[in-house]
């Protein structure tokens, strides 16, 4: 399946029946060096939309948000030992976290790679 | 003729100045210092204590029984270690220090040595009132002052810093709006963004939700969209005015009525009030709180970051929620109200604190300190001083940004007060950031404006000179700065981003202290020390 | 007026320069009718006028160092070293700003480096920050953390805490939730069961030790009783100078200490400036208020420091931050570091064994008299003694014979009758035998 993305610049990609998630490498380079990374236990369950875990520069803090509803059963403990991860390979080695989704059907509204390129460039 | 032998030259020699390391790292006045902790002596003192008699024990069992870990630096050497570290900052007693907003102006020492006095500094704030009828009465005469320069009723004196007053304020707001019995239903604050930090932070910090406001195209609040805004769940703005752009809020007057209209309380910032000290009373524009930074706008000292001191005036409608514990004079006597049931006892009309009071936000009576400067600046000054100084400063930055208008890029157009805004436009394709305009500034010997606030302008340089520069210093500053802008536009890129090359450090790595944050000095392990 | 270099020739010159005609040009945005008013105050003076007035108002306060003196609660009459006082006043320190450009502003970031260095040893902690405003406002503020630590929000607070400190807290948490605070009644002798209140809502325990009574507390067992719970310990000790001599919190099991820095290179400032002393364990960090200094290298390798983790921090974090604060005591933060750079451990622990034995010498001067009769079993360099009768009318009484006895009970319980007639004294190593006997004379005539 490809990739999606949405405005607040996370992406999810299935793998098997959970979807893993990140931040987009456009969010990554206007954060600047991530210096620190928190995550959510896992377990824990959240809705669409909601601060999910926090990535951390310098300059920034912001708040990552849930990109599609269900419970964490994955947290990447590689970018939090190591944040500057995040910057190396947002798209891939530095995911964030892997959602079992409640709703699968959330992630059709999210944008694709083409979409989110576009959205990017009218943002800017 | 008699023979001198003794041949020292005296002459420069004009030999080639490379930049050949020293074998201490010292560059002559520049001397590299250690931490106290790595060279003290851990069982040295530079103290002379008379011994203890050793007789009385009643700590319970709860002695120390463990080394705590300090060392002791000998008179002479706690003396050089400071003074050595002292010559590794800026100061404006060495030259210009133009961080837009922070008001860095002259410090008189009379100030200092006033504050010194055994009858203010070596005073308890829990001593008998009849023992501090002085302190009370500085207390009371610098509330007079800051009530008639702003033209309001009432104003809480213990706030310990500009944040601290911004939350005084808010918690009154929050009291009033309680008080009404809408504590649940007005629950959102009003800031432009352009507002400082402070202002969100200390609106949630009261349990209030934030909602920016918008700005115009001259850089001030959008009166329409503040309109749009205001509702009944509102319970009030905080509005910085002069605002952080240096522009005065045309339509401050049309912004409190719509908020008064809409049922909310006025928040001012007073951060800039120095523009407008002696010049106008945000008492009439329809201000009901605001906070005055003692340490910006009646020049107690920054002291590398504090303390500051930040009284909070008050309109009729919100003096009664203010904090206690304040002072009241009568026949000549001069009483602290410490609680909520003396105010009551007392018979006090609940003007400036008392029964509605919010509580308490300190241990005790605000920074004495601090109060003794700043009253001590005022009666130097006088009110002529005062509006004087304020037409210097609004003087001064027209100037400047006047003369730097030939190179630099200003970032809105018109008059500014206190301090002049220009964004990174004129960089633009040159390479160079702010940030690295702002380091080169400090190999010409200034310390840099301050950079990327506010955020509502790209790559903002904010430039406040103060009434405390003179025009030859002024000239020599836009000389520099010029040259500067110059120089970037020309393509030398490179010694803008090599820049600072002549301070005590080259630019630190923020980046690596933030990863793996080491925040004290810790012990050598045995194998490390034994190396 | 001579602290403005512009001559009006300049004036002149800048004002066409800047295109306008006169000064009151540039305040055009002003309303009319709110341009120039008139104030009700003077014009200007020279130094000599300014110097008069205060000092007549300087005239009327009764200096602690004028005679004997005995008033503690939170700000203790100490010994400043005159290095202390004297490196203050450089302009490089006194005339700096916050030090965001760190390439000129190693002086003071390194003094905060050590200061927090001192701190986290001094309190038995981990880390420290650059200081808070002062002890009571620390107070508040570890409150607020220890909620968001634990995501709780209720907090218990010991009948020991100086009754300002817990005022300040509620000030501050009641904002938030109106029940966040559950104060115990007044702790006289230090025997209240605070386990018992603690439950699975509590996010802390605020204790303080010495207390304001000045009992000497052992925290481990409602170290223990609140980790059992999931709820923090904070531990505040206003009397800095007690951890030369006692057990320090985070060997009690602290998981915050806050703390009133004064005593070290403070004076007395009737209540401030001061500087509030703030440390917690490692893991919480990025939960702590203020400011923070960490050390880090700079182009060429050399080490150098800087602010760090100032994404917790308003200028940044904005309605998001930790806290609204945006400054430290800087100069007080200085004036405290020179001051223990000189002390160092022996000279503190030597300090603090001079406090302990004016306070029992006071103690047991002040117990031979009938009728007074002294609450404390352990205590360190303040205790309180039980009078016949309203502690306030003789602590008047003695002022009026130039003696400050210390606070009455009164001052601080207004509301309290039960504390009327006690009378909390403080002794330091300022105190002479002298003093001592001014003090029990006193007091006989005076009960």
């Amino acid at each position: 399946m490809t990739i999606k993305y949405t405005k607040d610049h996370e992406w999810v990609r299935a793998e098997g029946d959970v979807y893993v998630i990140g931040i987009s490498a456009h969010a990554a380079e206007q954060l600047g060096d991530v210096v620190f990374v928190e995550l959510p236990e896992k377990g824990k369950t959240f809705s669409q939309g909601d601060d999910m875990a926090v990535v951390e520069s310098v300059k920034a803090a912001s708040d990552v948000y849930a990109p599609i509803s269900g419970e964490i059963v994955d947290a990447n403990q590689a970018i939090v030992d190591e944040p500057a991860k995040v910057n190396e390979d947002p798209g891939d080695a530095a995911w964030f976290v892997k959602i079992k989704a409640s709703d699968a059907s959330e992630i059709d509204a999210l944008m694709d790679e083409a979409a989110y390129k576009a959205f990017v460039e009218s943002e800017s | 003729m008699t023979m001198n032998n003794q041949g020292r030259p005296t002459r420069a020699d004009n030999a080639a100045s490379d930049d050949a390391p020293t074998f201490t790292g010292n560059k002559a006045l520049q001397i590299e210092e250690a931490l106290s902790f790595e060279f003290g002596d851990f069982a040295g003192t530079g103290v002379d204590l008379p011994e203890p008699e050793g007789t009385f024990d009643r700590l319970g069992g709860l002695n120390r029984n463990n080394d705590i870990g300090l060392p002791g630096l000998s008179e002479p050497e706690t003396m050089r270690h400071f003074v050595r570290l002292s010559q590794k900052n800026y100061a404006i007693d060495m030259g210009p220090f133009p961080l837009g907003s922070c008001t860095m102006k002259h410090n008189p020492r009379l100030n200092e040595k006033l504050a010194r006095l055994p009858g203010f500094a070596d005073i308890h704030p829990l001593a008998p009132q009849s023992a501090v009828q002085g302190a009370l009465e500085l207390i009371d005469a610098l509330a007079f002052w800051l009530k008639e320069m702003t033209g309001m009723p009432a104003v809480a004196m213990s706030p310990k810093a500009g944040a601290h007053g911004e939350l005084c304020g808010m918690m009154a707001i929050k009291s009033a709006i309680e008080a009404r019995g809408e504590g649940g239903k007005r629950v959102r604050v009003l800031a432009p963004e352009s507002a400082h930090g402070t202002n969100p932070a200390t609106a949630v910090q009261c349990g209030f939700k934030v909602d920016s406001i918008p700005a115009d195209k001259t850089g001030r609040v959008d009166l329409a969209a503040l309109k749009e805004k205001l509702g009944d769940d509102v319970a009030g703005i905080m509005v910085t005015n002069p605002n952080t752009c240096g522009l005065f809020e045309r339509d401050i007057r049309a912004i409190a009525d719509a908020v008064h209209d809409a049922g909310g309380y006025f928040y001012c910032d007073g951060a800039n009030f120095n523009a407008i000290a002696g010049k106008a009373r945000p008492g009439d524009l329809g201000v009901d709180a605001m906070h005055i930074n003692l340490h910006k706008t009646f020049s107690t000292p920054h002291g590398g970051g504090g303390p500051g001191s930040g009284p909070t005036v008050f309109s009729e409608a919100l003096a009664p929620f203010a904090p206690i514990p304040y002072v009241v004079s009568e026949d000549g006597q001069y009483h602290l109200i410490e609680t909520r049931r003396a105010a009551k006892s007392e018979g006090g009309d609940d003007t400036g604190g008392g029964a509605k009071s919010f509580g308490r936000l300190t241990a005790f009576h605000g920074q004495m300190g601090m109060f003794v400067r700043a009253l001590a600046y005022m009666m130097s000054h006088g009110i002529d001083g005062v509006r004087q100084a304020a037409e210097d400063a609004v003087l001064n930055a027209n100037y400047v940004q006047t003369r730097l208008k030939a190179e630099m890029t200003a970032a809105f157009e018109g008059y500014c007060m206190h301090e002049a805004l220009f964004d990174d436009r004129f960089l633009k394709d040159t390479g160079v950031e702010t940030i690295d305009f702002a380091k080169a500034m400090i190999d010409e010997g200034y310390h840099p404006m301050t950079m990327y606030f506010p955020l509502v302008v790209h790559g903002a340089m904010l430039i406040e000179p103060t009434e405390s520069e003179s025009k030859r210093e002024l000239d020599l500053f836009c000389d520099a700065l010029l040259s500067l802008a110059k120089r970037a536009k020309a393509g030398e890129t490179a010694v803008f981003k090599a820049a600072p090359v002549h301070a005590p450090r080259r630019r630190l790595d923020e980046t690596a202290a933030a990863r793996k944050p080491v925040l004290r000095w810790t012990p050598p392990s045995p194998a490390e020390a034994a190396e | 007026m001579r602290y403005l270099p512009l001559n009006d020739a300049e004036r002149r010159q800048m004002i066409k320069t800047v295109g306008a005609d006169v000064i009151d040009d540039l305040f055009a945005d002003v309303p009319d009718d709110a341009l120039n008013p008139s104030f009700d105050l003077p014009d200007h003076q020279g130094e000599l006028g300014v110097e008069r007035a205060f000092a007549a108002m300087a005239g009327k306060n009764r200096a602690a160092g004028a005679g004997p003196f005995f008033v503690g609660c939170g700000a203790y009459k100490h010994h400043i070293p005159a290095t202390a006082d004297h490196i203050i006043q450089r302009s490089e320190f006194l005339t700096a700003y916050t030090p965001y450009q760190p390439e000129i502003a190693q002086g003071t970031l390194q003094y905060l480096f050590e200061f927090q260095t001192q701190v986290a040893a001094l309190t038995g902690m981990d880390v420290a920050n650059a200081s808070m405003y002062d002890g009571s406002t620390g107070c508040a503020e570890a409150a607020l953390m220890a909620c968001r630590v634990t995501k709780r929000n209720r907090v218990v607070v010991s009948g020991g805490l100086h009754p300002h400190y817990a005022a300040v807290t509620r000030t501050q948490l009641e904002l938030l939730h109106s029940d966040a605070v559950v104060q115990a009644p007044v702790d006289i002798n230090g025997s209240e069961d605070l386990a018992s209140m603690i439950d699975d809502d509590t996010a802390c325990v605020i204790v303080q030790t010495p207390d304001v009574f000045g009992n000497v507390r052992d925290l481990t067992p409602i170290a223990e009783a609140a980790h059992a719970k999931g709820a923090l310990l904070v531990a505040v000790v206003t009397e800095v100078v007690s951890l030369g001599a006692l057990k320090s919190p985070g060997e009690m099991g602290a998981d915050i200490v806050v703390g009133e820095g004064q005593s070290i290179g403070n004076a007395l400032n009737f209540g401030g400036p001061y500087v509030g002393l703030f440390a917690t364990r490692q893991k919480y960090v990025r939960q702590m208020p203020g400011r923070l200094c960490g050390e880090t290298t700079d182009a060429e390798g050399k080490r150098g420091f800087v602010l760090t983790l100032s994404t917790r921090e308003q200028h940044i974090r904005r309605d998001k931050a930790t806290s609204n604060i945006c400054t430290n005591s800087g100069l007080c933060t200085l004036a405290f570091t020179v001051h223990m750079t000189l002390l160092g451990e022996a000279g503190l622990r030597r300090l603090a064994m001079l406090n302990h034995e004016a306070a029992c010498k006071t103690a047991d001067a002040l117990s031979a008299i009938d009728g007074v009769e002294v609450v404390n079993n352990a205590y360190f360099n303040e205790f309180t003694v039980r009078l016949p009768k309203k502690a306030e009318d003789v602590v008047e009484a003695l002022a009026a014979k130039g003696v400050l006895a210390g606070v009455p009970g009164g001052r601080l319980w207004p509301h309290d009758s039960e504390t009327d007639n006690l009378l909390i004294v403080a002794a330091t190593e300022c105190v002479t035998d002298d003093d001592i006997e001014k003090l029990v004379s006193g007091l006989r005539e005076a009960i």
